[in-house]
């Protein structure tokens, strides 16, 4: 991540210059910077909301109750999680919200499970196998209808505009799929770093 | 027929979550005000975490995209992806959805609006788009949240869901509409 946005911001300026687009580069810090704080305050409200919901959720033993129903499947997916744990069905919900559309619910939920996920994490400063998994899981983008999408199409006046769900569907399960599986994969390649703290002890 | 389907699962998706775990909740006898706030308190907490790292990455993209290199990439590839079926006008939407929702959202109404509707590059847009997720955005915020600074693979395994989805957008575009 570190080289990543090294690059990104080094050949954004680089590229400006020889592009003639230097002022609008420079412009873009400042409203980046606005955009990130309207962002977290959007952010800040849903947050405070869906947390409280969920908090709810957890306390009634709806969390749990899905916990258990999704071992087997869990199990698979996360082997680091202990069977018994609540965070099952913190993901379970988060990844249901998303299948739904409801990405502002959705957000709240995976941080719930992410959360839980750091508790059991050795190495605080450094991805667990299960955060890989679960971010493979939420970047993949899977959903059931695209509501926004169909509704574009059909206001720009297309015939049949939910003839492009069964393929978007096809689509974002195969890079579901896919994302799990090849974080499965990256698990053996890229094992845990050891922290500078570790090695100096 | 089916539109109307999604319109009331759209409607009703989030109307009946809040309603069954409130329900549950109260037919077990959980103070579901005083938990509420209990479990709201952590909102501001978790959001002020992920402040930091949200400006970070938006800041840089915001940068990229201001520069203008993703609309000159576009033009450098579009004569080899033409071959393919990909039309060239898609492009940015390939490139810009993984960065940014909205800038996604305004790229894909640019290229319904500029096509015919009923074309494939339009329905090609429609899958793209529908099957997008911001990835850059979601890793900056679950990261965030907990303060994890060293993200291993879940950068790469992002950009390779984004790539399974961009090619089998392609992939099943053809199948179906072409």
């Amino acid at each position: 991540m570190n080289y990543i946005w090294y690059f990104l911001i080094v050949f954004s300026i680089i590229f400006g210059a020889l592009n003639s687009t230097l002022s609008e580069v420079v412009n873009a810090i400042l409203s980046g910077v606005q955009l990130s704080v309207k962002i977290a305050l959007t952010l800040l409200g849903i947050m405070t909301f869906w947390l409280g919901i969920m908090k709810i959720a957890e306390k009634s033993g709806l969390v749990e109750f899905l916990s258990k129903l999704l071992r087997p499947i869990a199990k698979l997916i996360f082997p680091e999680i202990p069977s018994d744990s609540k965070i099952i069905g913190d993901v379970a919900m988060n990844f249901s919200a998303n299948a739904l559309g409801l990405a502002n619910a959705a957000t709240p939920m995976g941080i719930k499970a992410i959360s839980g996920m750091q508790e059991l994490n050795k190495d605080k400063e450094s991805a667990s196998d299960s955060m890989c998994t679960l971010l493979a899981m939420n970047t993949a983008g899977f959903q059931l209808i695209p509501a926004t999408v169909i509704a574009i199409l059909a206001a720009s006046g297309c015939k049949n505009p939910t003839e492009i769900i069964v393929p978007t569907l096809i689509v974002t399960s195969t890079a579901f799929i896919g994302a799990i599986i090849i974080a499965k994969m990256f698990k053996h390649i890229f094992p845990p770093q050891i922290s500078k703290e570790e090695k100096d002890a | 027929m089916l539109k109307t389907i999604i319109d009331l699962i759209s409607l009703w998706a989030l109307p009946v979550i809040i309603l069954t775990i409130l329900t549950i909740a109260v037919f077990k006898k959980i103070p579901v005000y005083e938990i509420f706030i209990e479990g709201a308190k952590d909102g501001v907490k978790v959001t002020v975490n992920i402040l930091p790292y949200l400006v970070a990455i938006i800041v840089a993209i915001s940068m990229l995209r201001a520069s203008g290199a993703i609309e000159m990439m576009a033009q450098l590839l579009s004569g080899v992806l033409n071959k393919i079926h990909f039309p060239a006008d898609i492009l940015p939407l390939a490139f810009v959805r993984s960065l940014s929702g909205s800038a996604a959202l305004g790229v894909f109404s640019d290229i319904v609006s500029n096509n015919d509707v009923n074309s494939y590059t339009s329905k090609l847009a429609a899958i793209m788009m529908g099957s997008s997720e911001t990835t850059f955005y979601v890793l900056a915020v679950y990261f965030g949240a907990v303060g994890v600074k060293r993200y291993r693979y879940a950068v790469l395994t992002g950009i390779c869901a984004d790539l399974i989805g961009i090619i089998m957008s392609i992939v099943v575009a053809r199948f179906f509409f072409l």
